[in-house]
């Protein structure tokens, strides 16, 4: 049996379970079928163009997991970035963890989205926000069908919240093959602040899948700032499909650190609904060995007055593969639009390969667009100036990589998250620099 | 101390050095002249190790060992400086952490511990008080968005910090006004002494009235083609590089 029709077998499965007269039945059975019509995108798709997922629906994974979930703090404790400075959803092969989580109703709610889709009193936001972007894409159906479990955040209007938010998945491999449907509803009302962390760890070698949804609304004037950290093992792989809906004067940011994972796609979608909208879109990628990572971005201006800034990194070395698919689409109202989009990749090894397309749709015209695409290797000379002052070949390539990173990482602004990344960066590069970097 | 023999170097299989002769013996400041296109920085990359040009034919001693196949960071670690042209810009890396790296990796080759953070400081501190340089200037990243003389004089900074004994200044006087001209050439006297030496390349004779050399050469095509002493450096002021060319005939 294909993992599809696995798939769509577990759903008449799950139906039993099911809240039957209410509206998110309805929502759940029209995902279904657009998952069973559309399937898993493949090759001939033009966004999947350069990434295939045809390995990756091979082994038998288990959609539900039965099994024990055990995890002891002090084994995830360093994937946390402080034990008590932060609200934390942690869930555990797609199962909430009480105990290792930190959750909030005390003015904001920072809580599960199973909690959210069954008490009566979340029903309002359920019904104003839940599954109202991107119908259409069938890996976004197949996880609104299965739909149970994952982040709900509420922040109410003016709240700024004291401390980061992170949400992070652990699997244990306690299956040999495990699939996980994480689904996050964010939240942010009127000039609100918030910054988010994600992550998924998988704590074992066996085979993990993710197809994780997250919607994030920023209503007017609110500030949102979200960071994925992706350094997963080389047995996981991740499908990350976020989808922003920004009202006017608000400012999202998007940081997506790239460093491990089995192969990763990234499909980030931003809506801009009103004037002086800021997006921002930001990552760093420095991949080794046969990793994937697809960067497929889209940001679609429909208001006047509004700006996007994306700026990407890349360092690819040996066999790894690195996609950019960057998409602006400005549409004829949007008139006085700045839209900048660069994307930047150093191939270090002869076999790495990177494909890079920026699209650009503009029915606008008064409009500033900018896009700049560059591939190239090591600037000789650069290498040579750090080489005459002493410092060897390899730590002179670091310090390049490092340098090349740096504009997307000076914009991260949380310190502590700062200095964890640049550790992680530090360890990916492999050399210590005798300085923090 | 350094001695170049019969050097032929080129790039991409054409030859832009063709047998230079050097002796520069400890203590001593030697300048190099030349018209543009004479081959004067490509000499300075090739004494520092740059490895896109090839040597064809010679050799260069350094210290009475043949280093014509050594890496850069070798030589560098064996007291060659050079202070860059145009100095490379690197974004995020502090012009304090670099100067620590350049030092640490130098000490570490010599099997020597890392020089402990009191004595960098303090030495870090000396420096850039006798280069005039501000507190504020070294905690930015390296060479990012400085002008022209700040790029300059961050790497006599280096060379101050890095104390080598053979410092060869490629071009150091150019971009650089009179008073900051006056501030880097001063810092290169300090630091001079009778167990360093200093090769000079410049285009002008301007620097050479605040760093007096001991000897002049004129390179063109690619060869020392005259030697003197700095009244050769007055002379090829007021008439140019033409006489030279027609004396040669």
């Amino acid at each position: 049996m294909s993992f599809k029709d696995k798939l769509l077998s577990s759903y008449i499965a799950l139906e039993d379970y099911l809240e039957f007269d209410s509206p998110l039945h309805d929502i759940r059975n029209e995902a279904i079928k657009n998952f069973e019509e559309k399937g898993f995108p493949t090759k001939k798709d033009e966004a999947w163009k350069y990434t295939s997922l045809k390995s990756l629906l091979k082994p038998d994974y288990s959609v539900y997991s039965n099994k024990e979930r055990n995890v002891e703090l002090k084994n995830v404790r360093k994937y946390f970035l402080h034990e008590i400075d932060t609200y934390k959803l942690v869930f555990v092969d797609g199962v909430y963890s009480s105990f290792l989580s930190e959750t909030t109703h005390d003015t904001l709610d920072v809580c599960l989205m199973s909690a959210a889709l069954n008490k009566s009193k979340y029903k309002p936001v359920i019904e104003a926000y839940f599954n109202k972007t991107a119908k259409s894409d069938s890996l976004t159906s197949l996880n609104t069908a299965f739909t149970k479990e994952g982040a709900y955040i509420h922040i109410p209007a003016h709240k700024e919240v004291e401390k980061p938010i992170e949400i992070i998945n652990f699997s244990t491999g306690n299956e040999d093959a495990i699939f996980l449907q994480p689904r996050n509803l964010i939240v942010v009302g009127e000039n609100a602040h918030v910054q988010i962390i994600e992550r998924h760890q998988s704590l074992s070698n066996n085979e993990v899948l993710t197809n994780s949804v997250t919607e994030i609304f920023a209503e007017k004037r609110a500030y949102v700032d979200y960071y994925k950290i992706q350094n997963d093992v080389s047995t996981a792989s991740l499908i990350d499909n976020t989808y922003i809906s920004q009202q006017r004067d608000t400012v999202c940011r998007v940081h997506t650190f790239s460093f491990g994972g089995k192969l990763v796609r990234n499909n980030l979608n931003y809506f801009q609904h009103g004037e002086h909208t800021d997006s921002t879109l930001k990552g760093i990628t420095i991949l080794e060995g046969k990793q994937h990572v697809d960067h497929n971005t889209l940001v679609h201006h429909t208001a006047p007055n509004c700006e996007s800034h994306q700026d990407y990194k890349g360092l690819f070395a040996e066999a790894s593969i690195g996609v950019f698919n960057g998409k602006i689409v400005v549409e004829k109202d949007a008139q006085k639009i700045d839209a900048f989009q660069q994307n930047n990749n150093i191939l270090i090894d002869d076999k790495a390969t990177i494909n890079a397309k920026p699209q650009l749709e503009i029915f606008a015209d008064d409009v500033k667009c900018s896009h700049g695409c560059t591939i190239g290797q090591f600037d000789e000379e650069a290498l040579f100036y750090l080489r005459s002052r002493g410092i060897g070949l390899k730590e002179s390539r670091a310090l390049l990589m490092y340098a090349f990173a740096n504009t997307v990482l000076e914009s991260v602004k949380i310190p502590e998250l700062k200095t964890r990344i640049n550790k992680l960066i530090a360890n990916k590069i492999g050399v210590s620099l005798g300085f923090e970097l | 101390m350094l001695k170049i023999k019969d050097l032929h170097a080129g790039l991409e299989g054409k030859d832009i050095l063709q047998g230079i002769n050097l002796d520069v013996k400890a203590g001593e400041v030697h300048a190099i002249m030349g018209p543009n296109g004479s081959g004067k920085s490509t000499l300075a990359s090739v004494v520092a190790g740059k490895e896109e040009f090839d040597i064809t034919k010679g050799e260069i001693d350094f210290n009475d060992e043949d280093i014509t196949e050594m890496d850069p960071e070798e030589r560098a670690h064996k007291g060659i400086f050079l202070s860059f042209q145009y100095p490379v810009e690197i974004p995020g890396v502090s012009v304090t952490n670099f100067i620590k790296t350049a030092i640490n990796e130098t000490r570490k080759s010599q099997g020597l511990e890392d020089m402990p953070a009191s004595e960098m400081l303090k030495m870090i501190k000396d420096k850039a008080a006798m280069l005039e340089i501000d507190r504020k200037f070294l905690s930015r990243s390296l060479n990012e968005g400085f002008s022209g003389g700040e790029k300059k004089r961050n790497e006599i900074f280096q060379m101050a910090m890095l104390e080598p004994k053979l410092a060869i200044l490629d071009e150091t006087d150019s971009g650089l006004d009179i008073d900051a001209l006056k501030v880097v050439a001063n810092g290169v006297n300090k630091l001079k002494s009778e167990d360093n030496a200093v090769l000079l390349i410049t285009h002008y004779q301007r620097l050479l009235d605040y760093i007096v050399p001991d000897y002049v050469h004129v390179l063109m095509d690619g060869k020392i083609v005259k030697s003197g002493t700095k009244e050769l450096a007055y002379e090829l002021e007021e008439k140019g590089y033409d006489w030279i060319k027609e004396e040669m005939v």
